[in-house]
């Protein structure tokens, strides 16, 4: 037992303490916690690997001191499951006191934890999630993906400057996929081409063959394509069985359909695929290259996707934040010194729009070549400084 | 539209191998058996590795995925499952869905959580013109193995000895007994067969409804599905079944693509209001 004259005693002699050496270095010694939210088994299980990886590196390469504050790493697995991520930021942000959520491999993931990162006034850094909606739903949610209509819109333009007059789309049926399957659409009206047929896909769906055969017999120029990633290689392999290429179709994909991670066991199939994206690990830069040497050092040989590059991205600008607040971490302040950032990423110059919170990016059109030995999303053109526009439509 | 058919029957007939070992374990043993679907994924990626690590051809590959799955299955057979024939079907259920979640949790430790994927030797990849009707080379494939399949599994069933047996150690187990028939063996070898087949259906599979640790679970309602509409008393009810829903699953997906995903469920639906046991159910 510990008498009450005691505890008073020592509570006055910390008190004094404190006052003495004031109240900056009692902030130093505190920690800043990351709670970092992936989907680690499961379905996604690859994009929760992606990122984890892609930060632990960014904090080996950086230290794990910004500001004079240690950054404390908090993962938790939430397997791709709304509900299980809503607990999860809770319980982070509750009980765990972190200063940051970070991660959310899937937009209806990002979107379960706004209201908490709203109440909690907690920073959510969105490393994943792409429907344009979701920084619209929390004032404390950044960006450091891309939304799936910015990766598209250009692909649309490319489309249209080059020959291309009638497109058939085929996306799968969930927020992602309408989203780009709308922002396609309109983008390549206004350029004067025409849309033949609008396909979608239920997203747990095993076989592409009766859309594949509705698009075949419309004869578009080329067949519009957004699935999940995992998707994209079953998808590549039935269009070519098909000898729609043969016919003269050309694939226009969204560039998670030649994920990074998978492209390489497509196979040939996969060859002369156009697509656009923010990121590809064939990116030319001396950033880039050694992000990828060391990622692949650090991921057992894996090679970095577009995932990856959101997850070191996003540990980037914390750090940056941290260092412009000179160490304080509440929450306001921190969203506050991201808005506007800008910096050069390994996927190219890169910048938060103060305004939408959501990441300003090159998009690139790339085509699936042959780079020594193994199939790359190898860029060809680059459009600048791509905002979302589904957001920037808005008035 | 032949063109279609064509891919529904091919869709159909690789429904039919994966679920026919259901219809036998459920139809003929009486047993639910929900974790056929994990039978299917371990001989989709024996196929796997098999190809992609020590490079056996795909035409090899094949029976060892029947073979390896059906030996898996037997041991399970052996120390699981013949402990749960006597049980409640709850008990069953639950037992099969917890193996299930064990075998994705298992696979996605060993094997990672990413799609698998098989090249196909080159005599199998493309299609050709038949009668001006475009035919892909793989799924003809299919339609031949599986057709060889079906008529082996009719003739079994009902041309041979061990046929007449299972089917009397079905109909009334204690009976059988009482003639000499060791109703045990018979099981354990049914339900080797039926896994071993699951197993030849994911390793067809593997090309088309892709592969990766969730394949239990997402199919899991396809099998259901084919097992209840065809009824669980013959082989060719599940067969014509499978077929049907393959055919309408394709065709509707083909000219009503805002209801494409939910045609085989309406039709399921449909046929079970008008034959609660299934389209071609013996008489009870």
């Amino acid at each position: 037992m510990v008498d009450r004259r005691s505890v008073v005693v020592g509570a006055a002699a910390v008190l004094a303490g404190m006052a003495m050496a004031g109240p900056l270095p009692a902030a130093a010694a505190d920690p800043v916690r990351v709670g970092l939210i992936l989907p680690l088994s499961g379905p996604f299980a690859s994009t929760g690997r992606q990122i984890e990886t892609a930060v632990r590196l960014y904090m080996e390469q950086h230290g794990s001191q910004v500001a004079g504050r240690p950054v404390e790493l908090v993962v938790r697995d939430d397997t791709g499951t709304a509900d299980l991520t809503k607990r999860l930021a809770q319980e982070l942000v509750v009980r765990d006191r972190v200063a940051v959520l970070a991660g959310f491999g899937l937009t209806p993931l990002a979107l379960a934890a706004a209201p908490i990162a709203t109440q909690g006034q907690v920073p959510q850094i969105v490393m994943s999630a792409a429907t344009s909606i979701i920084t619209e739903q929390s004032p404390f949610i950044v960006r450091t993906s891309f939304t799936a209509a910015q990766a598209t819109v250009p692909l649309a333009d490319w489309a249209a400057g080059n020959g291309i007059r009638s497109v058939v789309t085929l996306v799968t049926d969930y927020a992602p996929g309408i989203d780009t399957e709308a922002a396609f659409k309109s983008r390549f009206t206004a350029a004067g081409g025409t849309v033949a047929g609008e396909l979608r896909v239920p997203l747990r769906n095993p076989d592409f063959a009766p859309f594949l055969q509705k698009a075949a017999d419309l004869k578009p120029d080329a067949l519009f394509v957004f699935v999940p990633s995992g998707v994209g290689a079953q998808f590549m392999k039935q269009f070519a069985e098909r000898g729609l290429a043969q016919a003269g179709m050309t694939v226009l994909a969204e560039g998670s359909v030649t994920d990074d991670d998978l492209l390489n066991g497509m196979g040939d199939v996969a060859l002369g695929v156009v697509s656009s994206h923010h990121y590809s690990a064939a990116h030319d830069s001396p950033g880039n290259k050694a992000f990828v040497d060391a990622f692949r050092k650090a991921g057992g040989g894996a090679r970095p996707n577009f995932m990856a590059v959101g997850g070191y991205d996003g540990m980037h600008l914390l750090y940056e934040a941290l260092k412009k607040t000179g160490g304080a971490s509440d929450g306001p302040a921190l969203v506050e010194a991201m808005k506007g950032m800008s910096w050069t990423s390994p996927r190219g110059p890169v910048s938060i729009d103060p305004e939408t919170r959501d990441i300003v990016q090159n998009i690139y059109i790339r085509r699936v070549e042959r780079v020594n030995g193994e199939l790359h999303n190898v860029e060809f053109a680059t459009i600048p400084a791509v905002k979302d526009p589904v957001k920037a439509a808005k008035p | 539209m032949l063109t279609l058919l064509f891919d529904g029957i091919a869709y159909g007939m690789v429904l039919f191998i994966l679920s026919a070992g259901l219809s036998v374990t459920l139809g003929l043993m009486n047993f639910i058996n929900l974790a056929h679907g994990a039978f299917a994924m371990a001989g989709g990626y024996v196929t796997v590795v098999a190809m992609n690590r020590y490079g056996v051809p795909f035409l090899a590959a094949l029976p060892l995925a029947f073979l390896i799955t059906a030996a898996v299955g037997l041991l399970l057979e052996r120390t699981l499952y013949v402990r749960f024939y006597g049980r409640s079907h709850l008990d069953q259920v639950l037992f099969s869905i917890g193996l299930v979640f064990m075998a994705i949790a298992a696979v996605d430790y060993a094997m990672g959580s990413s799609q698998q994927l098989i090249t196909l030797p080159a005599w199998l990849q493309g299609r050709v013109d038949v009668f001006g009707v475009a035919v892909g080379l793989y799924r003809s494939f299919i339609i031949a193995v599986c057709g060889v399949v079906v008529v082996v599994l009719q003739l079994i069933l009902t041309r041979t000895r061990f046929g007449s047996r299972l089917r009397a150690a079905v109909d009334d187990q204690r009976v059988a007994r009482g003639l000499g028939i060791n109703v045990n063996l018979i099981f354990a070898a049914t339900f080797a067969a039926g896994s071993g087949l699951a197993g030849l259906g994911g390793a067809l599979g593997t090309e088309i409804l892709g592969l990766d640790p969730t394949f239990p679970l997402k199919f899991m309602i396809y099998f259901l599905i084919v097992v209840t509409v065809g009824g669980t008393a013959t082989i060719t009810g599940p067969f014509l079944a499978a077929l049907l829903l393959g055919i309408a699953d394709v065709a509707g997906k083909y000219y009503v693509p805002e209801f494409g995903a939910f045609v085989i469920y309406t039709l399921m639906i449909v046929v079970l209001v008008l034959r609660p046991h299934g389209l071609f159910a013996r008489a009870r």
